[in-house]
């Protein structure tokens, strides 16, 4: 094979894609690895870490994998992320390390995120030896990327540590959004095992705000709490129709697949079984969604108002999409669900769209074509066109300083306006990313640890 | 966590369960809600809170034996422990600000009435309480709405009580008083929640009725419980449970809560079987 070209990644045969949900790319084999890392031209400037975001020592570690030392490659690795594993799994690399990456100039870049993935899934796990406990509570609210990272950081400094979860079960969206085809649950569960084995507490089934609230934690001895309960209140578009019977937030559809097991054959939580399915949207939600309900036995269309280049998902995903058979009907916007005498959907109405000239941001507007309008055909539709914050946190406590959307306002610290409250993850970017949710927890326990250390002092 | 302290069966298919839940106790108000599952491989299913003794760390709850996920909790005995249980969830039911309501309960909602009516009467709101039911051998919590006065019972067979329907006791009451600053507080199955708000509507008194769409996750995330009030899209578990009954689209709640009525059925039927149970 050229050495402009990166090793392909081998995947699930397509007609068990289109049926299962076993994980669709199975990842490196030994040889596979060693010469894809071998590709690594070691770049004195390091180009590859500018494009990461917790800046992991990208050519460190692949430098140990082309020597087949997996476990320090995996040591690199977790110096700088606790979730390898999923990171390399799930990362937008294309639009991060990989971008950056000098193969990238003249041929395809260094695959980065598969090495990452191949070092955390052979590497024999740490053995991490117990901190003896300092005695110093923290509480985290939510056990998504953002609270996981700062639990994983705060611990081995010997914090008691207590993570507070709304749901029955762990993970965040890793757990209730990401479908097992992409994200196997036991990668996640591991990760979470190894936090509880260490010392972490984690309280499922407490909703902060409804349960308990902060403030109360704060009289209770908690020194310091990190709110990172996620960007999780699905949106809808605000067009009539939307209540009709087969209209799904994608987070309803995904949390019956995924935290509910819906996806098993007997399961106890009920999936409405669509036979033609449109999902609204362009992000790796709406693949999500769309892989899902064809798994389940849809004839499936992804509408996105955009075109092809724009759509924000993983470049891997829509390719998977497309591979597996979803439609796209690309430039294209709903106005209207339409349905029946009972409440059913029978169809979407849409209108044309045409991309202009990029505004501030960058992003090129999208209009409406007038005149315009047709029909598809459906019995069901899922919204995946993104999330609101929940206030619900705060509730019975003193706020803090938010965006005019929402989002909670920090310093780099990731302090909040009100001291000893920090957070982080989508809660203050909204909708983002795994990397910068693990990213920011692990940035607020390091302030937090300072800042509880000064206080003593002081005293 | 989460076990099961005292059981009473209150009619053939209607339970109390008293649960440890310390979570849950700690600041559960009248109206308030929590999400179960009874075994790890449940649905969770959302109950009103009947009691709560924050003390103790206990709730109390009411559930009748409808589908798949009650018979598998039924089959739990005491000394059992839930898989799960979360709460308090949604918005306490205002109790405060009025001098006279009368709470109207419907079948098994009347174990969301209960509690509402007895914050009110603590609260010394002049209460007058109304409760209906099929028939005699399905009534509940009959001793516990006396206790509070002014009572009401009816059935819709006559075999207790009134002969008819709350909304004629209903009728008659608001006909005798003045309604100036009446609250009508009411919860049951959509269709009698609709026919009193159609009622109360005419005659311009403020109706909150309580809500009881399909859920998940009881925190806002999933959008299951949407329910179209005013117009406006709202979310039942963290807006409401209780809304303004002139506004809610009742024909709108109840198809809704037709989706799954199929895989409901045959879950229930499987559950019958499975645990040997007759059903009908
Ligand atoms: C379907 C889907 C696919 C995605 N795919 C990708 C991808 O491929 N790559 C990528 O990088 N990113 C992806 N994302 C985005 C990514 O998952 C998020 O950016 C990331 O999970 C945010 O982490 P977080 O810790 O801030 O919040 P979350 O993961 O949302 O976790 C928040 C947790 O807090 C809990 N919580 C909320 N409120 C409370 C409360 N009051 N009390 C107690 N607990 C509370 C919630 O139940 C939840 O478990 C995807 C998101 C979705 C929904
Ligand atoms: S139950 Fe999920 S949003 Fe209300």
């Amino acid at each position: 094979m050229s050495e402009l070209k990166r090793q392909v990644m081998p995947l699930l045969d397509l007609k068990q894609r289109q049926t299962t949900y076993k994980e669709v790319a199975l990842g490196y084999t030994q040889e596979q690895a060693t010469s894809e890392a071998k590709r690594c031209l070691n770049c004195k400037h390091r180009p590859c870490m500018k494009g990461c975001p917790v800046e992991i020592e990208i050519p460190e570690f692949i430098g140990f994998l082309a020597n087949g030392d997996i476990d320090s490659a995996y040591g690199v690795l977790r110096r700088n992320t606790s979730l390898p594993a999923v990171c390399g799994r799930v990362c937008p690399q294309e639009s991060q390390c990989e971008k950056y990456c000098v193969r990238a100039i003249k041929g395809e870049s260094v695959a980065i995120g598969r090495l990452e993935r191949f070092a955390a899934d052979h590497a024999k796990q740490l053995d991490y030896q117990k901190v003896a406990s300092n005695g110093i509570e923290v509480a985290i609210i939510g056990s998504g990327p953002a609270g996981l990272a700062c639990a994983g950081e705060l611990i081995q400094y010997g914090y008691q540590v207590t993570v507070f979860e709304a749901l029955h079960a762990l993970g965040g969206v890793l757990t209730y959004g990401i479908p097992e085809f992409r994200l196997p649950k036991t990668i996640v569960d591991r990760e979470i095992e190894t936090l509880r084995q260490r010392g972490v507490n984690f309280v499922s089934n407490v909703v902060v705000g409804q349960s308990v609230t902060i403030d109360e934690l704060l009289e209770e001895g908690y020194q310091s709490v990190f709110v990172a309960s996620g960007a999780g209140l699905p949106r809808f578009m605000n067009i009539p129709g939307e209540n009709l019977l087969g209209v799904f937030s994608a987070n309803e559809y995904l949390t019956r697949i995924n935290l509910m097991k819906a996806y098993q054959p007997n399961s106890s939580t009920p999936l409405f079984a669509g036979k033609k399915m449109i999902v609204v949207g362009g992000g790796n939600v709406a693949m999500d969604a769309a892989r899902s309900a064809l798994r389940q036995g849809a004839e499936v269309t992804i509408v996105y108002r955009r075109s092809l280049i724009e759509l924000p998902a993983r470049a891997e995903e829509v390719e998977h999409a497309k591979e597996e058979g979803i439609r796209f009907e690309l430039l294209s916007n709903p106005i209207e669900i339409l349905g029946n005498q009972n409440k059913e959907v029978t169809g979407v109405r849409l209108v044309r769209m045409q991309l202009g000239e990029p505004d501030a941001s960058g992003r090129k507007s999208v209009t409406e074509i007038p005149d315009s309008r047709f029909e598809i055909a459906c019995d069901g539709v899922i919204m995946a066109i993104g999330t609101r914050l929940s206030d619900l946190a705060f509730a019975g406590s003193q706020s803090v300083e938010k965006e005019r959307w929402g989002g909670i306002i920090v310093d780099q610290d990731g302090l909040t306006s009100r001291e000893y409250i920090y957070a982080g993850g989508d809660v203050v970017t909204g909708s983002a990313t795994v990397i910068l949710a693990m990213g920011a927890g692990k940035a607020a326990a390091k302030a937090m640890m300072k800042k509880i250390s000064e206080l003593r002092k002081t005293r | 966590m989460f076990e099961i302290l005292e059981k009473q069966r209150l009619n053939p298919t209607v339970v109390r369960l008293s649960i440890q839940a310390d979570w849950i106790a700690r600041h559960a108000k009248a109206g308030q809600f929590l999400i179960l599952r009874p075994k790890a491989d449940s649905e969770r299913i959302p109950f009103t809170i009947f009691k709560a003794d924050k003390k103790a760390g206990t709730v109390d709850f009411i559930y009748q034996i409808v589908g798949a996920t009650t018979l598998i909790l039924d089959s739990l005995k005491v000394g059992d422990t839930l898989c799960d249980a979360v709460g308090p969830l949604g918005k306490p039911t205002e109790t405060t600000g009025y001098t006279k309501a009368i709470i109207v309960g419907g079948g098994v909602g009347c174990a969301i009435a209960y509690p509402v009516a007895k914050a009110m009467a603590d609260q010394s709101v002049d209460i007058t309480t109304i409760t209906g039911f099929r028939s005699r051998d399905l009534v509940i919590l009959q001793k516990e709405f006396s206790a509070l006065g002014r009572h009401t019972l009816c059935s819709d067979d006559g075999s207790c009580g009134i002969h008819g329907l709350v909304t004629d006791v209903l009728a008659k009451q608001i006909e005798q008083k003045d309604t100036g600053d009446l609250l009508v507080f009411c919860v049951g199955p959509l269709a009698m929640m609709r026919a009193v708000s159609n009622l109360t509507k005419t005659h311009g008194i403020k109706t909150l009725c309580s809500m009881n769409p399909l859920m998940i996750d009881g925190t806002g995330m999933c959008g299951c419980c949407r329910l179209s009030v005013n117009g406006r899209m709202r979310f039942a578990c963290v807006d409401g449970p209780d809304f303004d009954g002139h506004q809610v689209d009742f024909d709108e709640a109840i198809a809704r809560l037709r989706l799954y009525g199929y895989k409901e059925r045959q879950d229930y039927e499987h559950a019958c079987k499975l645990l040997e149970v007759n059903h009908e």
